[in-house]
């Protein structure tokens, strides 16, 4: 809950908003909490808190102008998207500024020879490909709120999607990233060209989750939109046949375009909810794509027809058409949405792991189902090693937030001991600020607190996400898992 | 092994004295030139972890780039940036810290794009450890992603990991006759389109392009695309010599310039005739133009020049950085190295 500013915070509040309100218009200014609190959290509700004021720029000058003016003041400044990050990373500062860019919506250009779009931070992910359909082309990362989630956000957070093991996430397909630091001095990361001068400070901007900078406008490359593309749809009895086969598909020498894996508990609730079609007698099921030119993908679907079929699928059915591939992959974007219509309450977690360990952590999340009495369905990139499971609670039942808390702690921990990492592609933002003193030492915690200064020498930006300090550590040596419920529960994801 | 060279660069920063970072010695020419004492990195050898299911290797920055690549080679995978290795003896270390991709480059993507982690020592003889051996990994900044390319001046890159990809099933390469405007335009044309195309090289008149993927799309795409197919091993040795410099191109002591630019820019007018790769992205230049010559062409048209090869460094190998990228630059170079102690002068002469 958003809690009532002490009078010395009222004071400020109006010295802030009079600042800003020297070079901005009225609308643009929020402090008044029935404007300001739709922006009390982002995806992650479980945190919230009310900014002291939002301020809503239009144009490059302004942001300058704002960011210089909290500068001179020593007042916090948070970015923000569409708001549908996972992990709290626009959580707004009590004390600070919310800068939303949600009102730089242009797309500024489209160059179909050179294959690149530029466009402005707060333009929607699928916009990018609707602009550049009209050219064959496409922007090849899409995380599953891509209807939703701003190309901003998914600089900030280096989002991935179903297709980033073929084709990448942000950081592979961003060419170019222009903003300007805490103290409002332009920056212009990377080129239209392949590479840039000096160090790769584009490589350093992206998932840097608005702490080093705020982006104003992105340039982007666009792909040719694959001219066939089919799904296999693939029954394993036995999850660990069904991990194996995954490995098998890469080992024949493979890379699909997707490739999902769903277990039962988790095809149940969504064939109940979408009608996608999927085997229930499945312990697994898996979604194998290929795209390409026509003769490609039809030799590719055979390989992994033979593959699959040779690791033990019980059942195998490849889409016709494109009205069944996109029915095949609804239940898998649905995901999500379904568990909401199960479950009052669910908790995402986002851990990444060597695909050889994948039996073995499924193994663990089971006892762990046993251990703490809560249901776990699990969903995930398997072709990346990326989970997804989701632990359902009722947060009306007493104790089942802690025992989820838990849960999910015991998990990243041993995402963690198998050689993974605690967030592949949501970020760590206030969530997960914990668990990175079990990620890193000392040693690089201190290093990533010098690569802020080096941009932000006053910790202006986006303060206390992402990396704790060491005293944090220290008081956090214990492993803790805070719980999250999502809102827009309607929005694919994941 | 890494703590003897934590101890070297321990007693350098210690005294404040220069450690020139090598491995093969194979870039040598490149960059700024190479001062203080060597401090040799090929002890530091071997092939730590290599899952070929898990399309990650991970290995030490002595081990010899065509060691590693001949291990992946045995289970049908690759380095798809396929990196230059200059002559002989190129490690893995002093790969990742130039940073250089070879003709796969504008279809697979930059060595930058398959660095998934890495160990450092920086110039405060601190072991760091950053990235995983993982596909997706955002915990932290990517500090490992940041190494490629630093030329050894953030510390000694002592391990990395990076993603693999399997060995196409199919290649072929085609050479067509078509003038240098007509090439750049037809290379964009078909990067907008499904063709393989894995790498092109136009010189003289003449391009050549080289189609990866299934055997039936490459033998589709080499049907629609026309020219002559060339011999599999006279296709081998033209890649090879387009990524060593090998090709009679890159022969003689003319200084030889790296121009970058969107693809899909013109014909520059500058003297002297073009090798281009990349689609159009990349464009290789022998002459003794001035380097303020080269810089402000490159930069009309969208990119930047760099002076890859022999001529006089006194006017700067890499493009300027505007005011505030170098002020970045020098504050990332104190938080990795406050004494300057590894690789000094190599990138920039005052970094």
């Amino acid at each position: 809950m958003g809690e009532a500013l002490p009078v010395a915070g009222r004071e400020r509040q109006r010295a802030v908003a009079q600042a800003l309100r020297a070079f901005l218009p009225e609308r643009a200014v929020l402090w008044q909490e029935e404007d300001t609190r739709p922006y009390e959290c982002d995806g992650l509700t479980a945190y919230r808190k009310l900014p002291m004021v939002v301020a809503l720029p239009e144009t490059e000058e302004q942001v300058q102008r704002i960011l210089k003016t909290c500068h001179a003041l020593g007042v916090p400044v948070v970015p923000r998207g569409a708001g549908t990050g996972l992990s709290g990373g626009a959580l707004p500062p009590g004390d600070g500024v919310l800068l939303s860019l949600a009102k730089f919506m242009r797309i500024v250009r489209v160059d179909p020879v050179a294959r690149v779009a530029v466009v402005q931070p707060g333009v929607r992910n699928l916009a990018i490909s609707d602009a550049a359909a009209p050219f064959g082309l496409y922007y090849a990362p899409d995380p599953s709120s891509q209807i939703a989630c701003t190309i901003g956000g998914n600089v900030a957070e280096n989002s991935g999607g179903v297709h980033c093991l073929k084709y990448g996430l942000t950081v592979h397909n961003v060419l170019r990233v222009r903003g300007y630091a805490a103290d409002g001095e332009p920056l212009d990361f990377g080129a239209e060209a392949l590479d840039a001068p000096g160090l790769d400070l584009l490589a350093l901007i992206v998932g840097s989750e608005g702490m080093l900078a705020v982006a104003t406008e992105i340039t982007v490359k666009l792909l040719p939109k694959p001219p066939a593309a089919r799904v296999v749809m693939a029954s394993f009895d036995d999850l660990q046949k069904a991990g194996d086969a995954v490995a098998a598909v890469i080992a024949a020498g493979i890379i699909p375009a997707g490739l999902e894996m769903m277990d039962r508990p988790a095809t149940r609730a969504v064939e109940e909810f979408v009608g996608a079609g999927y085997d229930l007698e499945a312990a697994a099921i898996l979604l194998c794509e290929a795209d390409g030119l026509p003769e490609e993908v039809e030799d590719e679907i055979a390989k992994v027809k033979e593959v699959l079929t040779r690791a033990g699928a019980t059942r195998l059915t490849v889409s016709r058409d494109e009205a069944e591939r996109l029915r095949f992959w609804s239940g898998r974007k649905a995901a999500f949405p379904a568990m909401g219509r199960i479950s009052p309450d669910y908790y995402c977690m986002d851990g990444t792991i060597p695909r050889k360990r994948l039996g073995e952590v499924l193994g663990f999340i089971g006892e762990m189902e046993k251990k703490y009495g809560l249901r776990c369905p699990n969903v995930f990139h398997a072709g990346d090693g990326n989970l997804h499971p989701l632990i359902l609670f009722d947060a009306n039942d007493a104790g089942a937030l802690k025992r989820t808390e838990e849960f999910a702690a015991e998990v990243l921990q041993k995402c963690v001991a198998v050689g993974g990492t605690i967030t592949g592609e949501h970020g760590v933002g206030v969530e997960k600020i914990n668990e990175m003193c079990a990620q890193f030492r000392d040693a690089e915690l201190e290093l990533f607190h010098a690569v802020k200064r080096a941009y932000d020498p006053l910790g202006l930006l986006n303060p206390g996400k992402a990396v704790p300090t060491l005293a944090r550590c220290a008081e956090f040596g214990r492993r803790h898992v805070r719980a999250g419920a999502l809102p827009h529960a309607q929005l694919p994801r994941f | 092994m890494s703590a003897d060279l934590r101890e070297r660069i321990r007693a350098a920063a210690g005294r404040g004295t220069a450690l020139r970072l090598r491995g093969g010695g194979s870039k040598d020419f490149y960059g700024g030139a190479p001062r203080g004492e060597v401090l040799d990195t090929r002890a530091h050898a071997g092939i730590v972890d290599y899952e070929p299911t898990e399309l990650v290797v991970t290995a030490r920055c002595g081990t010899p780039l065509a060691e590693l690549e001949a291990a992946l080679a045995a289970q049908g995978q690759m380095l798809a940036f396929e990196p230059p290795h200059f002559g002989g003896g190129a490690t893995l270390g002093g790969c990742v810290a130039a940073g250089l991709s070879g003709p796969r480059r504008a279809a697979a993507g930059a060595l930058r794009d398959f660095v998934l982690g890495a160990r450092l020592i920086d110039g405060r003889a601190r072991e760091l450890a950053f990235g995983g051996r993982v596909m997706k990994n955002v915990a932290g900044y990517d500090v490992s992603r940041l190494l490629a390319g630093s030329l050894g001046t953030l510390g000694l890159i002592l391990e990395v990991s990076l993603k693999v990809l399997p060995r196409p099933a199919a290649e072929r390469t085609l050479r067509l006759e078509l003038p240098q405007a007509k090439a750049i335009e037809q290379l964009n044309r078909w990067a907008g389109t499904a063709l393989p195309v894995s790498a092109s090289a136009w010189r003289d008149g003449e391009l050549h392009l080289r189609l990866s993927g299934a055997e039936a799309a490459v033998r589709a795409a080499g049907q629609t695309l026309g020219g002559q197919t060339l011999a599999a091993d006279a296709a081998n040795r033209f890649w090879t010599g387009v990524r060593d410099h090998s090709d009679t191109f890159f022969a003689g002591d003319a200084p030889l310039w790296r121009l970058s630019l969107p693809s899909s820019a013109p014909p520059l007018e500058l003297p002297g005739e073009p090798l281009i790769e990349w689609g159009g992205a990349l464009r290789w230049l022998r002459t003794q133009a001035a380097a303020a010559t080269m810089r402000e062409a490159a930069a009309r048209a969208g990119g930047h020049a760099t002076l890859f090869r022999g001529g006089d460094k006194a006017a700067g190998v890499f493009a300027p950085l505007a005011p505030a990228l170098a002020r970045l630059h020098r504050e990332l170079k104190a938080a990795f190295d406050p004494a300057g102690v590894v690789n000094p002068g190599r990138l920039y002469p005052d970094f």
